[in-house]
């Protein structure tokens, strides 16, 4: 069998890159895809320990998250989609009016 | 009779508050007759209590009456408190009585004026605070009255006040009575301290027990209640404020500055008179100042123009007799020269009003001459005054005024140079008392010719109380006949309760004394009368027979003359050692203090704060990348914390 230990270095690996994703990234677009590789990353870290501790707690637990991403994706496209036609551009760095 | 005491501060305080509430609104008479009637009570009032006391055996005559405990704490208690014995039962008589004949005389003199019902009121309130200071029975409630009097002297000096020398006279009376009041107060402190009471019984009682006879606290005590005394009554160093105070209306010099709120510090000398003999040291300074004053205060009133000034220094230096009285523990014939100086100063200064008013406001007196025709009963009742204050056997001021030099010789506290400055001080008096009297009165006349025509004889509620007080100038002095003359000194045995240590000690001192007092009295009387004729002569003959003697003499004299004409230039000393120094350091305190260091170090920290600011506030950078991060690295600490830490 896969040792544990690949599954949690691959989701590890995935946090990163979506941690870079969301603090490197301009784009919107690509930001909210980071946010969401982190939360699917953090799933899988949960499927593996719930696998190898042989309970369905786990199972359970990730499908709560997945509905939430889905949720909060929605919401969050609704507000880019909103901020668009405001301002034409999705470059975040262009939303600093809260600079002092 | 102890119940009726607090009436007789209190009916010049009614007067005052329906003079004063009113804002004068009332019809003048009405004015005029609160005010007089409120003084005329407290004046009938005070003769009932004084016959009340005579009526008393002489070792009873004190009456108290507490009106309520006014501070209690802790160990500290003051009253509302009068007490009546004999000095206060003089002192009462003589302010109310000469008091009733000035506001009589203020209703002629004040007739044309706008502040009618102001005048009044101030006066009343006057009357009540001079009241209170002499009937008090502790040092905190005479204080009150103390301060009363000062501030009804500001407010009366500068009550033309639209005129600034009149309200720049008044503020100069007030701070330097201020200044005196600060060693009054020290004086009061040490005494609380040592005695723990400001009860006159009580301290005048504890005193010797308490304090050590001649040591350093109760010297400097003395002195410092003395320096309270310099200040209202005007001695030296502290009597710079009286000749500014002639700009004031002259019924208000005659009661304030004549007759009442200037005898205060003797009052108060004499009334701690317990104190004073307990130190022979403060005594010894009390008479010198009091004799240089006198001498002092002579010399420039000889060559002074204005009849006001020519008064004032009058005042200053017969004050410095009563404080010589005083010095010498002679301080039965300071009472009595106070009151008669009060008979016959008041009446000075109400005939020279007399005079200004017959002037239509001409105060000089090189301006004037031959009034001798125009205002008969001015010039008879000022000629009786002028003979009072001469010194001219018969009348008050000559039974006082020999008392207190025959004292000042021969009291074991006194020394013949003393009686020596009072002396040549006696014969000044005389010659620029009459100097006075011939350029008004006498020669030609030298006023213009609009003046000439207005002048007329004073209104009877003017004329009338100057005649009063001539024949008490006249009589006044024969309560105190003296023993000399074969009568009973009626006056100090009156007083002798009040000065019983005083005499002792001198009693105790006089058992060394020589046989043949009684000649060297008649001697030092004849010599001191002999001066005071040869003065007058004089003044007869420079200012009347030969007045072209007056203009030589000045020339020849010239520096001295502009010396004393301007009053040793003391003002403008005053002016650059004190005053000029104290704006500086004001100034100093404003520009460098209060505004460089306090308002800079409060500036100072806030535009610390806003540069603080201005630098944290950089964190707000608006972008959200930023944000993201220091939020993920806040949980990476977080997080290694966690697992290592």
């Amino acid at each position: 069998m896969i040792s544990i230990s690949s599954y949690i270095i691959v989701a590890a690996v995935l946090f990163g890159i979506g941690t870079l994703g969301v603090m490197i990234s301009r784009n919107i677009i690509i930001l909210f895809m980071s946010l969401e590789l982190m939360l699917n990353a953090a799933n899988l870290a949960i499927i593996a320990f719930s696998r190898e501790l042989g309970v369905t707690d786990g199972h359970v637990f990730v499908f709560l998250v997945l509905t939430v991403a889905a949720a909060e994706a929605a919401v969050g496209l609704a507000m880019v989609i909103t901020l668009f036609r405001n301002k034409e551009t999705l470059n975040i760095d262009r939303f600093n009016l809260m600079k002092w | 009779m102890s119940e009726y005491l607090f009436l007789v501060p209190l009916f010049p305080f009614i007067g005052f508050l329906i003079n004063g509430l009113l804002l004068g609104r009332l019809p003048r008479s009405i004015i005029a007759f609160i005010a007089c009637a409120s003084v005329g009570l407290s004046f009938i009032l005070s003769l009932f209590l004084f016959f009340g006391l005579k009526a008393m055996p002489p070792d009873l005559r004190i009456v108290e009456q507490v009106l309520f405990n006014w501070i209690i704490a802790g160990s500290f208690h003051a009253n509302i408190g009068f007490m009546l014995d004999p000095l206060s039962a003089v002192m009462i008589m003589v302010v109310s009585g000469v008091g009733f004949l000035i506001h009589i005389y203020s209703i002629g003199y004040m007739r044309g004026d706008t502040g009618y019902g102001r005048y009044f009121a101030y006066l009343n309130l006057f009357m009540f605070s001079m009241l209170t200071l002499v009937l008090a029975d502790n040092f905190l409630f005479m204080f009150v009255g103390w301060e009363g009097v000062g501030l009804c002297s500001y407010l009366l000096i500068g009550f033309w006040f639209e005129k600034k020398s009149a309200s720049d006279a008044g503020k100069k009376a007030f701070i330097t009575n201020r200044i005196g009041d600060f060693g009054f107060l020290l004086g009061m402190f040490i005494i609380f301290w040592q005695v723990g009471s400001l009860n006159f019984t009580e301290v005048m009682a504890s005193a010797p027990q308490v304090f050590i006879s001649g040591g350093m606290l109760i010297t400097v005590t003395c002195l410092l209640l003395f320096f309270g005394a310099t200040g209202k009554s005007a001695q030296i160093p502290l009597y710079v404020w009286l000749p500014d105070a002639m700009e004031g209306p002259t019924p208000v010099s005659a009661l304030i500055h004549a007759a009442t709120m200037v005898t205060a510090g003797v009052y108060m000398i004499v009334r701690t008179n317990v104190l004073y003999m307990m130190a022979p040291d403060a005594l010894m300074v009390v008479a010198i100042i009091g004799a240089v004053t006198a001498f002092y205060a002579a010399t420039i009133g000889l060559a002074q123009n204005d009849i006001k000034r020519v008064l004032a220094y009058s005042t200053i230096s017969q004050l410095g007799y009563m404080f010589l009285a005083c010095g010498v523990a002679a301080f039965s014939a300071g009472i009595f020269h106070l009151m008669t100086h009060a008979f016959f100063k008041a009446l000075l200064f109400m005939c020279a009003g007399s005079v200004i008013h017959a002037m239509s406001g001409q105060q000089d007196m090189r301006y004037m001459g031959g009034l001798k025709k125009y205002l008969p009963i001015t010039f008879l009742s000022m000629l009786m005054a002028t003979f009072a204050i001469s010194g001219i056997p018969g009348f008050s001021g000559f039974f006082s005024k020999d008392e207190i030099l025959w004292k000042s010789f021969s009291s074991p506290f006194g020394n013949s140079l003393l009686w020596a400055v009072g002396f040549i001080t006696a014969g000044i008096t005389a010659f620029y008392m009459f100097r006075l009297i011939y350029l008004t009165f006498y020669g030609k006349e030298r006023m213009d010719e609009k003046t000439k025509a207005h002048i007329h004889e004073s209104p009877k509620s003017m004329t009338v109380p100057l005649i009063i007080l001539a024949i008490l100038s006249v009589i006044g002095g024969w309560v105190g006949l003296p023993h000399l003359f074969g009568f009973t000194n009626n006056f100090e045995h009156w007083l002798e309760p009040v000065m019983k240590n005083a005499n002792q000690m001198i009693a105790a001192h006089r058992v060394n004394e020589a046989v043949g007092e009684t000649g060297m009295e008649w001697g030092l009387m004849i010599a001191t009368v002999t001066l005071v004729l040869i003065s007058i002569y004089f003044a007869y003959l420079i200012y009347n027979k030969r007045t072209e003697l007056a203009t030589s003499l000045r020339e020849r004299f010239s520096s001295v003359h502009k010396l004393i004409l301007n009053k040793y230039y003391i003002d403008e000393f005053y002016g650059a050692i004190v005053i000029r120094p104290l704006i500086y350091f004001s100034l100093f305190l404003w520009k460098v203090i209060d505004v460089a260091v306090i308002d800079g170090f409060i500036n100072g920290m806030a535009s610390s704060y806003d540069d603080m600011s201005g630098t944290l506030r950089t964190i707000q950078t608006g972008r959200v990348r930023t944000y993201a991060t220091i939020f993920l690295s806040g949980v990476v600490i977080l997080i290694a914390y966690m697992v290592f830490g």
